[in-house]
């Protein structure tokens, strides 16, 4: 043995100890990290997702409304692809090479490795002509999916559209969207997105190192299919719709039509509106922005965003709260002299000297004198401090809706404005004031705010006699046909049922006596009961506002109609309303043909485009300056 | 010398056993790194697991036919084959065949040949006929420089192919200079230069410097009664600066683009799994996912599907990792270290220091590519192809490891006659 024999302890040790080393790494990698085992599942899994069909909305005969169409988008796996002819590929869809290149280098730097969206939404003409030309260009291939389509272009404010999740919806949605992915965005679209989306599958493919597809992650175990979302039986009736939206046109306002007895809404009518197929395909960015910036405003619904001083329809509701409230009844008189006098100076103008005038003919004629007084009894004269007469006349008026959103089944209601006590305590900095401080909400005008939807909801509480339930647009949901609980419930306005008699028998009379407001708008063979109404409008020509039901027995339609800047009640609000009254019980059409063009051509937009648009919420002059100035209130509204 | 004694008289049997384990642990993960699930086939000649199995029947054969030799051959014959080896290796640089940027292959038949394989033998070889001459002493500098000399020419030539691999595989040697007598401070030099080129290429130069002094400082503050320590301490902080300089120098001036990004990606400066971490990126995902008992035979999906470059070659580890687990790699590992602590307990029983010299030649090349080999395929070093004994695929390697083996197997088996 040599000297150096020592050394082979060394040798070994260094051995042993390198082993060792190499050992606690695989330990470490193998078995401590986890971070490999998901990069595995990274390198060889694609989770594919299968998308399902979205709900179809149908309306309440089951016609569709909304349905689903394919569509083809181009994907690219930007790795796979070869040399090809750009050009030839640029024409068939229909993009420059700048075009190509600038998506091209989008997609290659989200991965170079997975399919990525090249091109939405190819046409069928070109996704056919591309597919028999697809093996010329490895690397792309077509998907398809489904759009929505409309076939009958209506209802696009209540149905809504749908489009891609934004950023902050993919993180809200517990790993729900993935980009790309389409979700609802108005309408019932996005009230009833998570019943309409349907449940997504999931594909676990293997793939090999260049992306080529090896057949299912443990033979489809864990594959899940997807869940079609589940179809809406609307409120809507389809023809009533379409003939609204037809009367509409080249109008702005609204039309609201509900079942009395369900509270389903039969009508959903916004002016102008817009075909919901714009918000599909291509085009949809450029159609959206079109919309967006419309002085006429398409995109607002006004149904439910817009308020107006809901003018001598509110009479109605004054009637019944002062009944209610037992300060009149049918048999209370007043004088009419040709206004209500008020305050010191106060001077609210009648349409005619109407002399004595019961409740009745209070509703027919419309008398603001007969309202002056019973607003004075209301918040004066109940033996009680005015102000805490108005807070009981408040929560009275309340109870029908007004003032708080009616929670339709539509993102975006507005609550309208109905005023608070502390609101003219704070403005009259007391709160020693009176029924003459606010006497413009004893005919509707003034501080208030209804949305259209609200109107609507007053008549069916009127045709139900005391009570409604809550205004909605689905009525079934999938095969059960299931119905949301809160759309059963009953809510009562707080009138007992005697009191409506009287109120009634003046709004049939509005409609079928000929000293009524709206005798124009008779229907032959049916009795509907109706109130003309007339927003004051500080910019231009009035707003003409119509409210009814029909039939007075055993109602079947409540209605309101709201014609921006069409004059009087009477004038186009109550004959649209009546013609769609007379569609809707008797699906047929009295009137002429003549008539009935004449509403249907009528163009009251007002003006050029380059005029200011007319504001939703009509304030009218406050109490405030009509005290100020020495004449008479004319200005305060427009009776009938 | 008794023609009657059987072929296998004296022959080490644990090591013979250790190597044909690791052939058939080979041949069974090549089969399963080329396993195509859609073409499921049975043995095929045309695969690379078909091939494989010709190479391991024919480098048994081989194995057992160096057996029947006289082993007094090799010491004779060992300046011819490292001649021959040289020719070769001047060969492949003229009419080789360039793959993968390595002109390393002389084509014969369906075969290639890989010289740079055989010359780790026959320097072996050499180098232990060199150094057992009784009037050498390995301390002598003419002695170093003479073996050097023997290590660096096949190493020059292998590097000019450029297989930096290979030429590397030459530096283990200087385990048996070592064991020989060379100057432990060698080992220590060659540590040290190993952390200081880490720290060097990690780090501002300038601040490993202000390391070095400072740890030299103290040590020499601690001994300084101790001359011996203070001049040792000089020395070596003279040699980290020159060492320090030089790396950065060459790291940034000489090294190739991709010979500095494969060490960037080790040492984590580039983060890029995508581009030129690739395969180390790709290696570590397949081992790491292997778990504690692995996917089963046939059953990892990463080496299965090809995201593993070069898996049945460089890279076969891969698929041991993911397919046996830790436990798979457990047993692998320690077949190897068995093996070469066997090779060196059979090296220390030689009376002949030619056979204990080339005893030592044998372990330390498979050790270096034992290391080296795993070491890569798990990200502890860059990635440097050389193939891992045994078990990658190819045929010039299976043989020269096997003839490397079985010499010394050969010469074992001869102890007791040569005193």
């Amino acid at each position: 043995m040599n000297s150096f024999f020592a050394r082979k302890f060394v040798v070994q040790g260094i051995f042993i100890v390198i082993t060792i080393i190499l050992l606690l790494r695989l330990f470490y990698i193998q078995v401590i990290s986890d971070e490999y085992i998901l990069s595995a599942e990274n390198n060889v899994l694609r989770r594919l997702a299968v998308y399902p069909a979205r709900g179809v909305i149908l309306d309440r005969k089951e016609k569709i409304l909304v349905q689903n169409e394919p569509v083809y988008d181009l994907m690219v796996i930007p790795r796979e692809v070869k040399d090809f002819d750009t050009l030839k590929f640029c024409s068939l869809i229909g993009i420059d090479k700048e075009g190509f290149d600038k998506r091209f280098k989008k997609v290659r730097s989200y991965s170079p490795y997975k399919a990525s969206i090249f091109e939405k939404q190819l046409s069928v003409q070109v996704y056919a002509s591309f597919q028999e030309q697809l093996s010329d260009f490895s690397g792309f291939f077509v998907q398809n999916r489904t759009v929505r389509r409309y076939p009958d272009s209506i209802g696009a404010h209540f149905l809504g559209y749908i489009g891609e999740v934004n950023q902050k919806v993919i993180e809200n949605s517990n790993g729900f969207y993935n980009q790309g992915d389409y979700h609802g965005i108005t309408g019932v679209e996005k009230s009833y997105e998570e019943l309409l989306r349907g449940q997504r599958g999931v594909q676990n493919l293997m793939v090999d190192a260049l992306n080529r597809p090896k057949g299912h992650y443990a033979d489809g175990k864990y594959d899940t299919l997807a869940v079609s979302g589940e179809h809406m039986i609307s409120s809507l009736d389809k023809e009533l719709q379409q003939m609204g939206e037809q009367l509409m046109k080249n109008k702005i306002g609204s039309i609201v039509a509900i079942e009395p007895a369900t509270g389903e809404i039969l009508s959903f009518v916004s002016s102008p509106g817009y075909d919901p197929n714009l918000m599909v395909g291509r085009q949809r960015g450029n159609n959206y922005m079109a919309l967006l910036n419309d002085t006429y405003k398409p995109m607002f619904v006004r149904p439910i965003q817009a308020e107006y001083p809901p003018g001598s329809i509110f009479k109605v509701v004054n009637a019944l709260v002062a009944q209610q409230f037992g300060l009149i009844n049918e048999k209370t008189f007043f004088f009419c002299p040709g206004g209500y006098r008020y305050g010191r100076r106060g001077w609210m103008k009648c349409t005619h000297v109407h002399g004595s005038v019961d409740l009745q003919a209070s509703i027919k004629e419309s008398c603001n004198t007969y309202y002056g007084y019973t607003y004075s009894r209301m918040i004066d004269h109940s033996g009680i401090r005015p102000v805490n007469a108005y807070k009981r006349w408040h929560s009275a008026v309340s109870a029908f809706g007004i003032g708080s959103p009616l929670g339709i089944d539509l993102p975006g209601e507005r609550k309208g404005l109905l005023p608070t006590h502390e609101l003219y305590t704070k403005r009259f900095k007391s709160d020693r004031w009176g029924s003459s401080y606010t006497i413009s909400l004893s005919i509707g005008q003034g501080e208030l705010g209804i949305t259209p939807l609200q109107m609507a909801n007053v008549m069916a509480i009127v045709a139900n006699r005391g009570f409604f339930y809550k205004p909605h647009l689905i009525k079934a949901i999938g095969d059960q046909k299931v119905i949301k609980d809160e759309y059963t419930i009953k809510n009562s306005a707080g009138i007992d049922e005697k009191y409506f008699d009287v109120v009634i028998e003046g709004m049939s009379g509005v409609v079928n006596q000929p000293s009524g407001t709206a005798w124009y708008s008779k229907i032959p063979n049916i009795e509907m009961c109706g109130k003309t109404g007339t927003v004051q409008n500080p910019h231009g020509e009035d707003h003409s506002v119509f409210v009814a039901f029909a039939p007075r027995v055993n109602p079947k339609i409540a209605i309101a109609v709201v014609v921006e800047n069409g004059g009087f009640g009477g004038t186009w609000a109550a004959p649209i309303a009546s013609a769609l009254v007379e569609k809707y019980l008797t699906n047929s059409i009295s009137r002429p043909k003549i008539y009935m063009d004449r509403l249907f051509e009528a163009n009251l937009m007002p003006g050029g485009p380059a005029k200011p648009k007319t504001p939703k919420k009509v304030k009218s002059d406050s109490i405030k300056v009509t005290e100020r100035s020495k004449k008479p209130v004319s200005t305060i509204s427009k009776n009938e | 010398m008794n023609n009657q004694r059987s072929l296998f008289f004296n022959v080490d049997w644990f090591i013979i056993i250790t190597y044909i384990i690791l052939c058939i642990i080979g041949w069974f993960n090549i089969h399963a790194a080329v396993y195509d699930p859609e073409n499921p086939s049975i043995v095929d000649l045309d695969t690379n697991y078909g091939k494989q199995l010709i190479f391991i029947v024919s480098a048994v054969i081989i194995g057992f036919a160096i057996l029947l030799l006289d082993g007094k051959f090799f010491t004779a014959f060992s300046p011819v084959f490292y001649g021959i080896t040289l020719v070769l290796l001047i060969l492949v640089l003229i009419i080789g065949r360039n793959v993968g940027g390595n002109q390393a292959w002389i084509p014969i038949g369906n075969f290639r040949l890989q010289p740079s394989e055989f010359a780790k033998f026959a320097t072996c070889l050499l180098l232990a006929r060199y150094l057992s001459s009784s009037t050498i002493k390995v301390q002598d500098l003419r002695t170093q420089m003479v073996a050097a000399f023997i290590i660096v020419i096949p190493t020059a030539l292998i590097l000019l192919q450029p297989d930096a691999g290979s030429a590397l595989t030459f530096s283990s040697l200087i385990f048996v200079l070592y064991r020989e007598g060379l100057s432990g401070y060698f080992l220590i030099i060659e540590g040290l230069s190993i952390v200081l080129f880490i720290l060097t290429v990690l780090y501002n130069k300038f601040y490993v410097l202000a390391g070095v002094i400072l740890l030299a400082g103290s040590l020499i503050y601690l001994f300084r009664r101790n001359k011996k320590v203070i001049t040792v301490m000089g020395f070596g902080v003279l040699f980290s600066i020159v060492f320090i300089f030089s790396v950065d120098f060459a790291y940034n001036s000489i090294l190739k683009p991709h010979q500095k990004n494969r060490i960037d990606v080790i040492l984590g400066k580039i983060n890029d799994p995508r581009g030129i971490g690739y395969n180390l990126n790709q290696s570590k995902i397949a081992i790491g996912s292997g778990g504690m008992w692995g996917k089963g035979y046939l059953q990892g999906t990463q080496t299965k599907y090809n995201f593993v470059p070069e898996q049945s070659t460089d890279f076969i580890f891969c698929t041991v990792g993911e397919e046996w687990g830790f436990a798979g790699c457990f047993v692998v590992i320690g077949l190897y270290l068995f093996l070469i602590l066997r090779v060196v307990t059979i090296a220390e029983r030689q009376r002949s220091p030619f056979s204990r010299i080339y005893g030592y030649g044998v372990a330390s090349i498979l050790f270096f590519h034992f290391f080296i080999n795993i070491g890569m395929t798990i990200g502890l070093i860059p990635v440097i192809g050389i193939p891992l004994p045994f078990l990658s695929y190819g045929g010039s390697s299976l043989w020269s490891f096997t003839i490397l083996l079985f010499i010394l197997l050969k010469l074992d088996s001869n102890r007791m006659g040569i005193i």
